[in-house]
């Protein structure tokens, strides 16, 4: 039996599950970019006046829920930066 | 105080207009005063669906513009006297449902029915975000299919973001209603199953239908499926969707055919 064989006995509903979850994940994320997005520049400019730190080290995420929204923010301090702050 | 349900899907052809017909009437055939309103301007089909397209004379849009009072709009069912029907309008374009017009309507119609049912149209245009706009109570239709559930989803963003509800900081109460489901094909791995769909969703489940001939079958006939033939699979599926909707809590089971093909054949004659 081929590979291809094989693929086309595999039940497709498993498959259909998976590219849903990935893909709103993505657009669930996406939603909310606007406001993410301005929270991002905000909180990076506030940070950036007293540690020097690269700009893609700041993560700003937003998580809806039934009951609440989550907002995730990590940014990631230089270790040099983090020495001066100190 | 009448409440307000809106039945929406994001997605066309999953039987939005087939369940806003099915729960309304299932809803008035206890005797309680329900009005469907059809908010696809320009493509409606509610009044098809409910066998009332010749008995249409005026319509949401005439009563928005004034051109006619909404006793004048409303239609009677033929069936079931305390169900009633606003059609939208065929001709007009639905740049002529404003939203202080909507809102005029929803609260007089709140103020004489137990349930005003508003049929959604497809996408998320205007016509859609003003069939949700009033709502208490959404009713997802969603296929057991990727860009259903795809489109369900952008809906419940829709639903917790855009309507009255949601800017005044309440939460919509939001409902699933899994349509044209078949449960052999989601036990071999071929559909999604109910639980996949719920779980990617993740809002209470009001109802499995099943795909079925007798829905096809009651809109030839143009009667709602609950009143077509009330023991068939699917009436029997939106009969406790409507029980659920109004309050009480019954355990979801997944529809069956629970008669033979004698049982089935007898028991239209009966009915």
């Amino acid at each position: 039996m081929s590979i291809f064989g094989l693929f086309r006995k595999q039940r497709s509903a498993p498959m259909a599950l998976e590219r849903l979850q990935l893909l709103l994940a993505h657009e669930r994320a996406a939603a909310g970019s606007d406001l993410v997005a301005i929270l991002r520049e905000e909180i990076l400019a506030v940070i950036a006046k007293h540690v020097q730190l690269d700009g893609d080290k700041v993560h700003v995420k937003m998580q809806r829920d039934e009951n609440f929204s989550l907002l995730e923010i990590d940014v990631e301090i230089p270790f040099s930066a983090s020495l001066q702050a100190a | 105080m009448g409440k307000v349900i809106v039945v929406t899907s994001g997605k066309g052809g999953v039987g939005k207009t087939t369940s806003t017909a099915a729960l309304g009437a299932a809803l008035a055939q206890n005797g309680d005063k329900v009005v469907v309103v059809d908010f696809d301007v320009g493509l409606r089909n509610l009044d098809l669906v409910m066998g009332a397209e010749r008995r249409v004379v005026y319509d949401l849009v005439n009563v928005i513009q004034g051109d006619a009072k909404l006793t004048q709009a409303l239609i009677r069912d033929k069936r079931v006297d305390t169900l009633f029907l606003l059609p939208a309008s065929q001709t007009r374009d639905k740049d002529n449902l404003t939203t202080e017009g909507v809102d005029r309507v929803i609260t007089e119609l709140k103020r004489v029915f137990d349930w005003v049912i508003c049929d959604s149209p497809a996408g998320i245009e205007r016509g859609a975000t003003l069939a949700m706009r009033h709502a208490d109570i959404a009713v997802v239709v969603t296929n057991p299919e990727v860009s259903s559930v795809r489109d369900s989803d952008r809906i419940i963003g829709l639903l917790d973001s855009k309507t009255l509800k949601a800017e005044r900081g309440e939460r919509m109460e939001k409902h699933l209603l899994l349509t044209r489901y078949d449960p052999a094909r989601a036990q071999r791995g071929d559909m999604l199953k109910v639980e996949d769909v719920l779980e990617i969703l993740s809002i209470p489940l009001l109802g499995i239908i099943p795909e079925s001939m007798d829905v096809l079958r009651a809109s030839n006939l143009g009667a709602p499926v609950t009143l077509a033939d009330a023991r068939s699979v699917p009436a029997l599926a939106y009969f406790e969707a409507a029980r659920r909707l109004a309050g009480e809590v019954l355990p979801v089971t997944m529809p069956g055919e629970k008669r033979g093909i004698f049982g089935k054949f007898f028991g239209r004659k009966a009915a």
